[in-house]
């Protein structure tokens, strides 16, 4: 299936124990806006092909561009969210290159003035022992436009070798925000780790602010990997600019991969090439792009078609005060909250459950089984179904309900297990599930008591072995008429009229 | 004279997606460098400290509300495409890194 | 009858229209049947639209009939420069690499023609995506000027100057980046005003340089100019670059035409050295009877002026160079060379290659290299400081004076031809055109009599401060009623 020639690689150990590598990341992330960047052309997601376009993201000429209030609203707060200096002034300039997912053959992008500067993201790394804090530097946040979507007829759907290629300008102008970061050093082999964790921790704050879904697998985040590798003390290498790193686990692994390729061509007395390359997520590896003598000239210049913008102080603290608590200082208020261990807390952040585990406990559920559901039940069917926790079909007031008909005694652990699997497959309610199946617990003592005198007329070694003082022994006779009831039954409320019954206690 | 050879010309007609035949090449770039010659002459104000000035009446902050507006349909949208297939633009192969 | 309607004002013809004198169908008629005659020796129309303009003119006529109050000038034809864009007919801006193509909108100052119920007679012919001081550029071929059908009508608005001067169509549209409404109205003796930057919506006029053009009217008198104005001026939310103020009265302004007071001052740079003897006559003269209508003259200086030809040429092709490149073959327009092995990078190549024209070319890559990394300081940069410098010259003389006042160009209409090959000596025919646009500024041409030596038009710049168009049509209405005085005939009998 891939026919890339593997180029020869360094083993991580070895690589690090000779270079430190500097990483520096680029992510792009489309807004959750109504409207397009420039345009009020929808920006809903899945739309039948060149359904959402008009006069200006189709780039007809003599349309012009209008730039949206929320757009820079959004951007602003993700800038103070970074905690990043909103500049006085800024513009919008013209990024011009010709291609044919972009209307006008120039992206409407911001170039030396960006709207965010200066700011800082601090991540919590996940390391053998423990958790460390690492501290990214942020060097910009940028507001553009997004290109047209390409499919390629031919050549097995890949760019290379199609014959033709099909355009839908439905994503053309949708708000994308770039997100910069400075070279970030010093972090040794943890530096995959870290680029995995600030994509996550950016990933967590777009959605606590609400400014964008962030749904990777719709390329609503997309990340670009800049590495070079140092020997300490030394000036820092040539970096290369991975492209095309679209998840968490991508960003880890083509940090990865670039630091053993490296490492494998210096070490072979070589010198890395300046270049961009492209990510594989088959196979993780990455091949040569365009190289740094055939970058493109893009030809900037102040966008004349638009005015500059000049955010006023006191809308800059407007945004300010509609800012959500930090997702790392709520992690910690949590953490708090619920009692739980570092080891506990990074398992729920792992899962991506916190904010669901949160939500959960709100709605009257204790945190251990809010945790249990969301971390097991729940983890796997997303697992199974390659979705995200966030998009199974149950809410958390439906697992409170289910958690108190467990208190209650009406449901155990197994049905509750099952009330769910209706629930997850779009059955209703519980309630309309446990009516569906037929899953409620027999609580009727009188039907209890005629499974338990079957099950004691069945075994009488054990109920001797039961009066004889063994009263673990009990489990058989229980099982036995769980099997009876065909798991609707309370164990604990079997366990207590058998007792009862044998006048044991 | 500018300076600008027939290879810098060759370079900026592929900048900017002229095929040009090398007749056109000879001719563009004896005039390119006459016109260059002449508009050289905004470097003798370098030496002043003045802005730039990009748009000629300054305003700011010029938004819209983030509010949905009717657009075209696809029907409009390709009705003057050179190439189509169903409701996408068709565009010939590209010749890219991958 | 038809041949009084073809030299009405547009002013008399709302009049005659509104006093039911005649109908709108039949004004209609009289100037398309006028385009039948004599457009084929002027070429000033791309398309004409005789349906969709008697179907206008139809509408006019049942409304006022039905005793509803219509716009001032329901029912008055208009022409339309190529480079708008236009629902129902197509728009190719004077270039093949657009031939055929139906915009799928109207641009914002085409539709408020319609909502005044303009008919709109026809698409007029241009330089090829406005570049260009001729029509000669145009894909379609060159206009001709009705004083001289061997003269160029100027340009890039030819079209639209040469139909007014023909008497084709009473009021027209042009558009101005660094004098294509000014000069044509000027080398055809017509009246031309280049609005205040953002004072007309640019949305739906195919763009040539963003931060220079401007839309405006082309008439035969200032007051129809200022009839005309008034209808596309205003507010577009489409146009960030739109001015958000009210639309001050361009007419009443043009109906009080007295300059008794106002400071006038004549711009030294634009004048003497490189301008023929016969238009520097003409522009004396009008000095002296602006004189003796109670003008205060003033010669002022504006040193800068003298880089502002340089700048110009900088910062129009680079942003044409931009603007210019979405023409790609991909969504609309020409395709050339897709032969199923081809590139999209080939296709699009070939098909610029073979879609604009010589002087496109050459902008475009003049453009490419003012903004290519390395050059973009000396050229673009520096080109932007003097945009800055030639606006303080402005504001300067403005202290000083409320409308200042040039030639509009440095000769009469050339031959058709003379200056093709020599894009230098072309662009020098906007000298004193250029600044205004550099600086945002308002400025109108009105004709001010015939140079001696070649009995050609010669025009006259009034240039005002931003946003101060109005005093254009002051200062213009009241050197043409004293023009008519002094010759004793209106100047528009000079046509043929
Ligand atoms: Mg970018
Ligand atoms: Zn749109």
């Amino acid at each position: 299936m891939n026919t890339r020639t593997q180029p020869k690689l360094a083993r991580l150990s070895d690589a690090l124990a000779t270079y430190e590598p500097v990483i520096g990341l680029e992510v792009h992330v489309e807004l959750g806006t109504n409207t397009k960047m420039f345009c009020g052309c929808p920006t809903t997601f899945g739309g039948s092909p060149n359904s959402q376009v008009c006069p200006v993201c189709l780039g007809l000429p003599g349309s012009l561009p209008v730039v949206n209030r929320t757009a820079i609203e959004s951007t602003i707060r993700m800038g103070l969210a970074l905690n990043c200096t909103i500049v006085p002034w800024c513009r919008f300039a013209r990024k011009n290159y010709f291609y044919p997912d972009m209307p006008k053959d120039y992206q409407i992008s911001q170039y030396d003035e960006p709207i965010c500067v200066d700011g800082y993201l601090d991540v919590d790394v996940p390391t053998d022992d423990g958790v460390t804090t690492v501290r990214v530097e942020i060097e910009r946040v940028h507001m553009e436009e997004d290109t047209g979507k390409l499919t390629h007829a031919g050549g097995a759907g890949r760019i290379q070798g199609a014959d033709y290629s099909l355009v839908d300008y439905n994503r053309a102008g949708i708000p994308l925000v770039e997100i910069v970061t400075k070279p970030v050093t010093g972090t040794g082999g943890l530096a995959p780790a870290v680029g995995r964790a600030y994509v996550s921790e950016l990933r967590d704050i777009m959605r606590t602010l609400g400014v964008s879904d962030v749904r990777m697998e719709e390329g609503s985040l997309r990340c670009d990997a800049n590495l070079s590798l140092s020997r300490s003390g030394e000036p820092w290498g040539t970096r290369t600019e991975t492209k095309n790193v679209n998840s968490l686990r991508s960003v880890e692994r083509a940090l990865t991969y670039e630091i053993r390729r490296q490492a494998a061509i210096l070490g072979a007395g070589g010198s890395i090439k300046q270049e961009t390359r492209h990510f594989h997520e088959d196979d993780g590896t990455t091949t040569p792009g365009r190289s740094k003598e055939e970058a493109e000239d893009y030809r900037y210049f102040p966008e004349p078609d638009l005015m500059p913008v000049a955010p006023d102080p006191a809308w800059v603290e407007e945004l300010r005060a509609t800012l959500p608590e930090p997702p790392s200082v709520r992690r910690k208020r949590l953490q708090q909250e619920w009692g739980i261990s570092d080891h506990d807390m990074q398992s729920v952040i792992n899962a991506g459950a916190v904010e669901l585990v949160e939500l959960t406990v709100a709605a009257g559920v204790d945190q251990a089984s809010a945790r249990k559901w969301w971390l097991g039940e729940f983890s796997r069917h997303a697992n199974e179904n390659d979705m995200e926790l966030t998009d199974l079909a149950v809410t958390p007031a439906q697992i409170a309900d289910v958690e108190s008909l467990i208190v209650e005694g009406t449901l155990n652990d197994k049905l509750a297990r099952q009330v769910f699997e209706g629930v997850l497959a779009g059955e209703g309610e519980p309630s309309d599930v446990i009516k569906k199946r037929g899953l409620a617990l027999v609580s009727d003592d009188s039907a209890l008591v005629g499974a338990i005198d079957e099950a004691i007329a069945a075994m009488p070694d054990v109920v001797d072995k039961i009066k004889g003082g063994k009263v673990q022994a009990a489990g058989a006779i229980i099982g036995q008429v769980m099997k009876a009831t065909r798991g609707q039954a309370d164990a604990a409320r079997v366990r207590e009229l058998l007792l009862e019954k044998l006048e044991v206690s | 004279m500018s300076g600008i050879t027939r290879d810098e010309v060759a370079h900026l007609a592929k900048l900017a997606r002229l095929d040009l035949t090398d007749d056109e090449l000879d001719r563009y770039s004896a005039q390119i460098d006459q016109i260059l010659d002449a508009v050289a002459k905004v470097a003798e104000v370098a030496d002043k400290d003045v802005a730039a000035t990009s748009h000629p009446v300054v305003m700011e902050n010029v938004f819209r509300d983030d509010v949905v507006t009717p657009g075209l349909s696809a029907q409009e949208a390709l009705a003057m495409a050179p190439a189509r297939e169903g409701d996408r633009f068709r565009v010939p192969r590209i010749l890219d890194e991958e | 009858m038809s041949a009084d309607v073809l030299r009405m004002s547009a002013a008399s013809l709302a009049a005659a229209l509104a006093g039911k004198q005649i109908t709108a169908e039949e004004v209609t008629r009289v100037f398309l049947e006028r385009i039948r005659d004599v457009d084929p020796q002027i070429h000033a129309f791309l398309r004409i639209d005789e349906e969709g303009a008697l179907a206008t003119a139809r509408e006019v006529d049942r409304r006022r009939d039905g005793g509803e109050n219509l716009p001032r000038l329901a029912g008055v034809p208009v022409a339309v420069k190529d480079v708008m864009t236009t629902v129902g007919m197509p728009t190719t801006v004077g270039s093949a690499i657009l031939d055929g193509w139906e915009p799928p909108y109207d641009a914002t100052i085409v539709a408020k023609l319609r909502d005044n119920l303009m008919p709109i007679l026809g698409k007029t012919n241009m330089d090829e995506f406005a570049m260009g001081s001729s029509t000669e550029h145009s894909a379609y071929g060159p206009t001709r000027n009705p004083w001289d059908t061997d003269r160029i009508p100027g340009g890039s608005g030819g079209g639209s100057a040469a139909a007014l001067a023909a008497l084709e169509v009473p009021l027209a549209l042009g558009t101005d980046t660094g004098g294509s409404i000014r000069q044509p109205a000027a080398v055809t003796g017509t009246v031309g005003v280049k609005p205040t930057y953002g004072s007309v919506s640019r949305y739906g006029l195919v763009a040539l340089a963003s931060s220079l053009d401007q839309a405006g009217p082309c008439a035969r008198t200032v007051m129809d100019a200022a009839m005309l104005h008034e209808v596309i001026a205003g507010h577009d939310p489409r146009d960030s670059t739109s001015l958000p103020d009210p639309v001050p009265d361009f007419v009443g302004a043009a109906r009080r035409a007295d300059v008794g007071g106002v400071r006038i001052g004549i711009i030294s740079e634009l004048t003497g050295d490189g301008y023929q003897a016969g238009v520097m006559q003409r522009f004396t003269e009008a000095v002296e009877t602006y004189r003796g209508l109670g003008a205060d003259i003033v010669e002022v200086s504006c040193p800068n002026f003298s880089y502002a030809l340089a700048a110009y040429y900088l910062i129009l092709p680079s942003e044409a160079s931009s603007n210019l490149a979405k023409f790609d073959a991909m969504r609309y327009g020409l395709r050339v060379g897709d032969d199923g092995i081809a590139t999209v990078e080939q296709v699009m190549a070939r098909t610029r290659d073979a879609g604009f024209g010589a002087e496109v070319k050459r902008r475009i890559m003049l453009g490419t290299y003012a903004l290519s990394s390395g050059y973009y300081d000396e050229y673009y940069g520096q080109a932007q400081k003097v945009r800055t410098l030639v606006q303080q010259d402005f504001d300067a003389a403005f202290e000083q004076c409320d409308v200042l006042i040039s030639p509009t160009c440095p000769t009469t209409a050339f031959r058709l031809g003379e200056k093709l090959e020599d894009p230098l000596a072309m662009y020098l025919n906007d000298i004193a055109t250029i600044p205004v646009n550099l600086a945002g500024n308002a400025a109108l041409s009105l004709p001010v009599g015939l140079a001696p030596e070649d009995g050609l038009p010669v025009g006259l710049q009034i240039i005002a401060p931003h946003r101060q168009d109005q005093r254009l049509y002051n200062a213009g209405a009241a050197l043409e009623a004293a023009l008519e005085d002094q010759w004793d005939r209106p100047f528009i009998e000079g046509l043929q």
